[in-house]
């Protein structure tokens, strides 16, 4: 024995897992979503995605060396899901300028302002996102439409409004939803399954984030906790307000596939750095998740909700870490 | 087949039983012994042996002093060569007696026959008292003295008494072993304890991974009145004294309270066989099964082992000292303590040694807190470990009691589940410490 012992306190095994572990599952996840959106708008999906990954790194690399002079951590694949999520959260004609400005928002201001991976109240990508809708409202909702890689164009219109938009600009003409539905801009089920359908990048199919998802689930990355109380709120809130009146308000699938939502659920509200930690807290957070997404689509002056709805009940989390405990032994 | 298990919390970790299946092999007598006077939870022994006395394998050398304390005997014959202090397993200085070993001659009166002893003679009353003079302990690990286990307060009724066969532990195996070796003594020793708290229902939790220890006691209890055997799923930490209650009879040990509220007192196998020892054959708790394992150990063992034997005399049968040997822990990976010298004497609540090479002795770097809450899925007290870790650095006593730190059975699952690799339970240790210090003034006021 030439060396001296290492003292140090149990337990002295620990888990292979790790925070890189985590966020590469995250990013493999994304895989499926990200392929489709390149299927459907070619080379603008990939710089889109690109960029956005570059800028969020960078960024934080610059920060991290120059800035705050301490240890480099963009290996941990953080600002790599940052950047990818952002990308999926703008259309895919956004001009690159500002989806910097996004990636540089949502890193420097949302994450490395209070401190870093773990200590940002609120989920970066989408600070960064709805930073970009306010500050550039026109670009951020001017929607090219899918044009699969390979075919013909299959309209002659270059541009065209989310499912979510047709659903907000109905209202607004006071079509009831049966005309609302039967625009002929308005994609069926299926095509929104799959992802035939206008919108963000990373939203088109809800198929590829489903599979996406089912990884996390197998990775245990994520827990059923806030999807499934998101979703049931979401569902039963919209089911409710259906059955109520069905001639003005869409049926409740309809809120599932479209717009953000799977995306959001599964990927934004499951950020483990921003929901609450305790089950039960996760599950009031899942709750009220859905409950604003389905208020600000209903009567809000925005067409889409998800984002708002997280970043709100992001606000909430300390509050409901506080005040739902796990349950204790013996007590 | 649903295997019974605790429900909250718990941890998977490699299992690593190497040295299962190696016979118990007796380890020949050191030239000298280092007999510490505390080898037990409570007051250190008072030595009534002096410098230059002769002392025989089995004589009473230290006596308990005060409620919570043990005896303590002579592992071996030989002559007294002092009294002083040696640094112990715990790293600290403590007072030890020095034994110079001669060949071995038993005190009068001890049984040392290899036959089984079935028939118990003693009355209640006997057995505890025997118990308490033959400085038997808990030999799980905890050492609380077990007659003091044995004295229900009045009012208090006990139903069940649990034999503790989980060895959840990874590398462990000592146990194991001593079940399958030692099968029927730790019955009958079960029928003694029970005999003594005056239950009529003894539960043995074993975990699945050891199917012949479950087969071969389950085939034992045939021949014993009320003893069952109960296969667990295997889940860390089940063999904690709260996590093999809520295993076994679905009750939980209310917060801050002792065991016995729930109607069950809890023994190791261990203890089962030295109490089967001590009041059958007379015979004082001076030996143990130690295992040797770890991956840097050259060969992997289970000893039989005189306490105060030095450690590094166990490693020297095992192969010798590795010289790649990086982290030397007395107990298992997941709950033992890192020696910070081979010198160290064995005592009677070493269950094994664990050799690490230098390439798993260190710690990975601390990250960042990500939040994941994997510490609090892990931990089988239902805490939130990462809020405790964040409380007492910034001396927030107060919210760390209101958040039960002192619930904390230091079982270690949230550091070893942290994907961030911080150190949880060092924080809670340290918070632990200083809360339990304010709430011992607080009472005395």
């Amino acid at each position: 024995m030439n060396n001296l012992l290492t003292i140090s306190g149990s337990p002295h095994i620990h888990t292979t897992d790790s925070v890189r572990k985590i966020m590469y599952s995250v990013i493999f996840a994304m895989i499926p979503a990200m392929l489709v959106s390149v299927y459907f708008f070619g080379l603008d999906a990939v710089r889109i995605i690109g960029v956005s990954v570059v800028a969020c790194v960078a960024v934080e690399y610059l920060i991290q060396k120059y800035l705050l002079k301490g240890d480099v951590t963009i290996n941990d694949g953080s600002a790599v899901i940052t950047g990818v999520l952002l990308a999926f959260n703008v259309p895919a004609n956004l001009p690159t300028w500002i989806i910097i400005i996004g990636a540089i928002f949502a890193i420097a201001i949302a994450k490395m302002a209070f401190g870093g991976l773990g200590k940002n109240p609120f989920n970066p990508a989408l600070v960064g996102r709805v930073f970009l809708l306010i500050s550039f409202p026109a670009q951020m909702t001017t929607w090219p439409i899918p044009k699969p890689l390979f075919a013909k164009s299959v309209t002659d219109a270059l541009t065209g409004a989310t499912p979510l938009g047709l659903l907000k600009d109905g209202h607004l003409a006071n079509k009831t939803i049966d005309q609302i539905m039967s625009d002929p801009a308005m994609p069926d089920y299926i095509q929104q399954l799959v992802g035939f359908q206008t919108g963000s990048l990373g939203e088109m199919s809800a198929i590829a984030l489903l599979i996406g998802a089912a990884y996390m689930f197998y990775k245990k990355v994520i827990t059923w906790h806030i999807p499934v109380s998101y979703l049931l709120t979401a569902l039963l809130f919209a089911a409710i307000f259906w059955l109520i009146d069905p001639t003005y308000y869409a049926d409740p699938l309809f809120h599932l596939i479209t717009g953000g939502m799977i995306l959001g659920v599964f990927y934004m509200a499951t950020d483990m750095v921003t929901s609450p930690m305790s089950a039960k807290g996760q599950i009031i957070f899942g709750i009220g998740c859905g409950l604003l997404t389905m208020i600000i689509r209903f009567w809000g002056s925005y067409p889409e909700g998800v984002s708002f709805a997280i970043l709100i009940m992001n606000a909430f989390t300390p509050l409901i870490n506080k005040s739902f405990k796990p349950k204790r032994f013996g007590v | 087949m649903i295997l019974k298990t605790f429900k909250l919390g718990g941890v998977h970790p490699p299992e690593n039983k190497v040295s299962a299946g190696a016979a118990i092999q007796h380890l020949p007598l050191p030239d000298k012994l280092f007999v510490p006077l505390s080898q037990h939870l409570g007051t250190p022994a008072k030595a009534i042996v002096n410098r230059g006395d002769d002392v025989k394998t089995g004589q009473l050398i230290a006596k308990s002093v005060g409620f919570i304390s043990a005896n303590i005997h002579s592992p071996a014959t030989g002559k007294v060569a002092k009294i002083d202090q040696i640094i112990d397993q715990t790293g600290y200085k403590r007072t030890a007696v020095f034994i110079d070993t001669q060949e071995d001659v038993w005190e009068e009166g001890i049984d040392t026959s290899p036959d089984i002893e079935r028939t118990i003679k003693l009355s209640k009353e006997e057995i505890i008292q025997r118990i308490n003079d033959m400085g038997v302990v808990g030999m799980g690990g905890a050492t609380f003295p077990t007659h003091i286990k044995m004295m229900i307060p009045e009012g208090k009724q006990i139903q069940y008494l649990i034999i503790n066969g989980v060895e959840c532990e990874p590398y462990l195996t000592s146990d194991h072993i001593l079940m399958m070796e030692k099968g029927e003594e730790i019955l009958i020793g079960t029928s003694i304890l029970m005999k003594a708290l005056g239950v009529d229902k003894a539960m043995v939790g074993i975990e699945a991974n050891k199917p012949d220890a479950i087969a071969h006691l389950t085939k034992l209890t045939e021949k014993f009145q009320g003893i069952t055997v109960h296969a667990l799923k295997v889940k860390y930490p089940q063999g904690g004294e709260k996590q093999l209650i809520k295993a076994l009879t679905g009750r939980e040990v209310p917060s801050g309270k002792l065991p016995l509220e729930t109607g069950c007192v809890v023994d190791n196998v261990g203890t089962a066989y030295a109490v089967y020892e001590a009041v059958q054959k007379n015979k004082p708790l001076i030996q143990r099964v130690v295992t040797v394992t770890g991956n840097a150990a050259r060969k992997h063992a289970n000893f039989l082992v005189r306490v105060g034997t030095p450690i590094e005399y166990l490693i020297e049968h095992a192969g010798g000292m590795p010289a790649d040997l990086g982290k030397l822990i007395s107990g298992g990976p997941m709950m033992g303590k890192a020696l910070v010298s081979p010198e160290a004497p064995i005592t009677k609540g070493s269950s094994g040694l664990l050799l690490m090479p230098e390439t798993e002795a260190k710690r990975a770097p601390i990250k960042n807190c990500i939040r994941c809450a994997r510490c609090i899925s892990a931990c089988p007290m239902g805490l939130e470990p990462f809020l405790l870790a964040q409380l007492v650095p910034l001396d927030k006593w107060d919210d760390a009691e209101a958040n039960r730190i002192m619930d904390c059975i230091e079982c270690g699952s949230c550091h070893y589940i942290c994907p961030s690799g911080r150190p949880l339970l060092d924080f809670i240790r340290l918070g632990k410490d200083k809360v339990g210090k304010i709430i011992r003034t607080r009472v005395k006021q």
